[in-house]
């Protein structure tokens, strides 16, 4: 099975090394970052193209671009891994329109156009007759858009609640330890890389919000958008908030739900009993799926980082390979 | 509660052991005696602590055992919540806030734990409400949240679990 990857970022360096050294049947025919992209349709020496990478910053010709690779690149699969714009899902959304538009499969990491416009996409790929997958969108490693679409099938769901937002985690477990202001535990967590320079986008719970929102459709294909979700972040909570939730021999984490039965769709912080499954430390994620048949499902693991996610990519990646490409 | 049972023995205690089988304090056993009743039944009253969840698994295991429950006092039901809520808490008048809780005849503050880390800070509180059932306990956290948003406090719910 042949990929394009466009995006070399963490996400996409991750998922070409991984490939690269896993040797699982497939080959990539081209890569393209934001200024210069490489084509073979014999298959890229992905080393060669990481080196480059690291050494110049272009991983290849800047005449070639990742939309010139995605309309006209000899690929089965585009392997969309660009940054996650949420005003506008771009250049994402023009790349993964044109791949299924083609009849190619997509799986993609960009929470942007996948929150801005499941149902549009997904009837797109339906129309074509082609896989659309973004398991990497939601808690990183966890498995969670398999379990819900494939493990449960058949199930009804009730509701969805977690963790989502490793920063948020990794914040509200310093102050909860250590007695950490938010402003210290937001410079820790700075200083580690696992909070941005601009945090908002975690803090807010906007990050959050998102995955929310992608996973309320996966299930339900109920049309919400990221201007339903009620939205409280954390960067109010206080030192004394977290000790006078450890006095009840509980704690605070940053919870995102869907209950359609009770058409709520938040993110808030929350009181957790300390014991309570979702009271993960530091940067891990942790969802449970509540359903008819089999009771609460609670999938914990890491939340993101490269090879992480491109554990989700590639999971989506062989699942193509297995069910939807003919002669793999 | 108050419940019937048969003047033999061990039945009384046959009786009260599926409260303690759900979790329920038993905190009075108090006989009536009234001669009017059908001869070799005795009548039972029983005050005790339940979460309001397991009552009715409680009422059926109670009827399957041969025990009739002639009347339950749901005003003994208690239900206990606790929240954060972190702002300008005194500044915006905690009294009230309080107030509007205790005011409502079902449900009040019972408890309070407050920080207040300087004058111009932020401070944080913790507040257990107290309610008789659940419809009673969400309309007060719904209370507390118009407050809340009136008064620009940020309101730190503990998780409800759908099961």
């Amino acid at each position: 099975m042949r990929v394009a990857i466009l995006g070399l970022g963490s996400v996409g360096r991750g998922v070409a090394s991984m490939l690269a050294r896993k040797g699982l049947g497939i080959t990539v025919t081209g890569i393209a970052d934001s200024k210069s992209g490489v084509c073979d349709p014999a298959g890229i020496d992905i080393a060669a193209v990481l080196e480059k990478k690291a050494k110049t910053g272009l991983c290849g010709d800047p005449a070639v671009t990742a939309r010139a690779i995605a309309e006209g690149g000899e690929y089965d699969v585009l392997v969309e891994v660009t940054p996650t714009d949420v005003e506008t899902g771009e250049p994402a959304l023009t790349h993964i329109r044109a791949a299924l538009a083609m009849g190619k499969h997509v799986v993609t990491s960009n929470k942007g156009p996948m929150a801005l416009y499941f149902r549009d996409l997904t009837a797109l790929a339906e129309e074509h007759g082609v896989q659309l997958r973004y398991e990497a969108t939601v808690c990183g490693a966890i498995p969670i858009i398999q379990t819900i679409q494939h493990g449960l099938a058949g199930n009804t769901v009730h509701a969805v609640y977690g963790v989502m937002n490793g920063t948020c985690n990794y914040i509200l477990t310093r102050m909860a330890d250590e007695g950490l202001t938010y402003d210290q535990a937001l410079a820790e967590a700075r200083e580690l890389g696992y909070a941005e320079a601009d945090p908002t986008f975690d803090v807010k719970g906007i990050d959050t919000a998102l995955k929310l929102v992608i996973l309320a459709n996966t299930i339900w294909n109920n049309g919400v958008t990221l201007k339903d979700v009620e939205c409280t972040g954390i960067d109010l909570l206080t030192a004394e908030a977290l000790t006078l939730a450890g006095s009840q021999n509980s704690t605070i984490r940053l919870i995102g739900e869907v209950v359609p039965e009770m058409g709520l769709l938040r993110v808030s912080p929350r009181i957790l009993p300390k014991k309570h499954p979702l009271v993960v430390r530091d940067t891990l994620n942790a969802v449970t799926v509540v359903t008819d048949m089999a009771g609460a499902i609670t999938e914990v693991g890491k939340g993101a980082g490269s090879v992480e996610t491109a554990s989700a990519v590639i999971g989506d990646l062989l699942f193509i390979k297995n069910c939807h490409v003919k002669g793999h | 509660m108050k419940i019937e049972v048969k003047d033999a023995p061990g039945q009384l205690v046959a009786a009260l052991r599926p409260i303690s089988d759900a979790g329920g304090n038993i905190m009075a056993v108090i006989h009536e005696w009234d001669p009017t009743l059908r001869p070799k039944t005795r009548i039972v009253q029983v005050v005790l602590d339940l979460p309001e969840e397991r009552l009715d698994g409680l009422i059926t295991t109670l009827k399957a055992a041969g025990v009739t429950i002639l009347r339950l006092g749901e005003e003994r039901l208690l239900l206990k919540r606790s929240v954060i809520m972190i702002g300008h808490l005194m500044h915006t008048d905690l009294s009230d806030t309080v107030g509007q809780i205790d005011r409502t005849g079902y449900a009040e503050v019972v408890e309070m734990h407050m920080t207040m880390p300087g004058i111009a800070q932020r401070s944080s509180a913790l507040l257990t409400i107290s309610a008789t059932n659940r419809t009673h306990m969400d309309e007060a956290v719904k209370i507390l949240r118009t407050v809340a948003k009136k008064k620009d406090l940020l309101l730190v719910e503990p998780l409800e679990e759908v099961a």
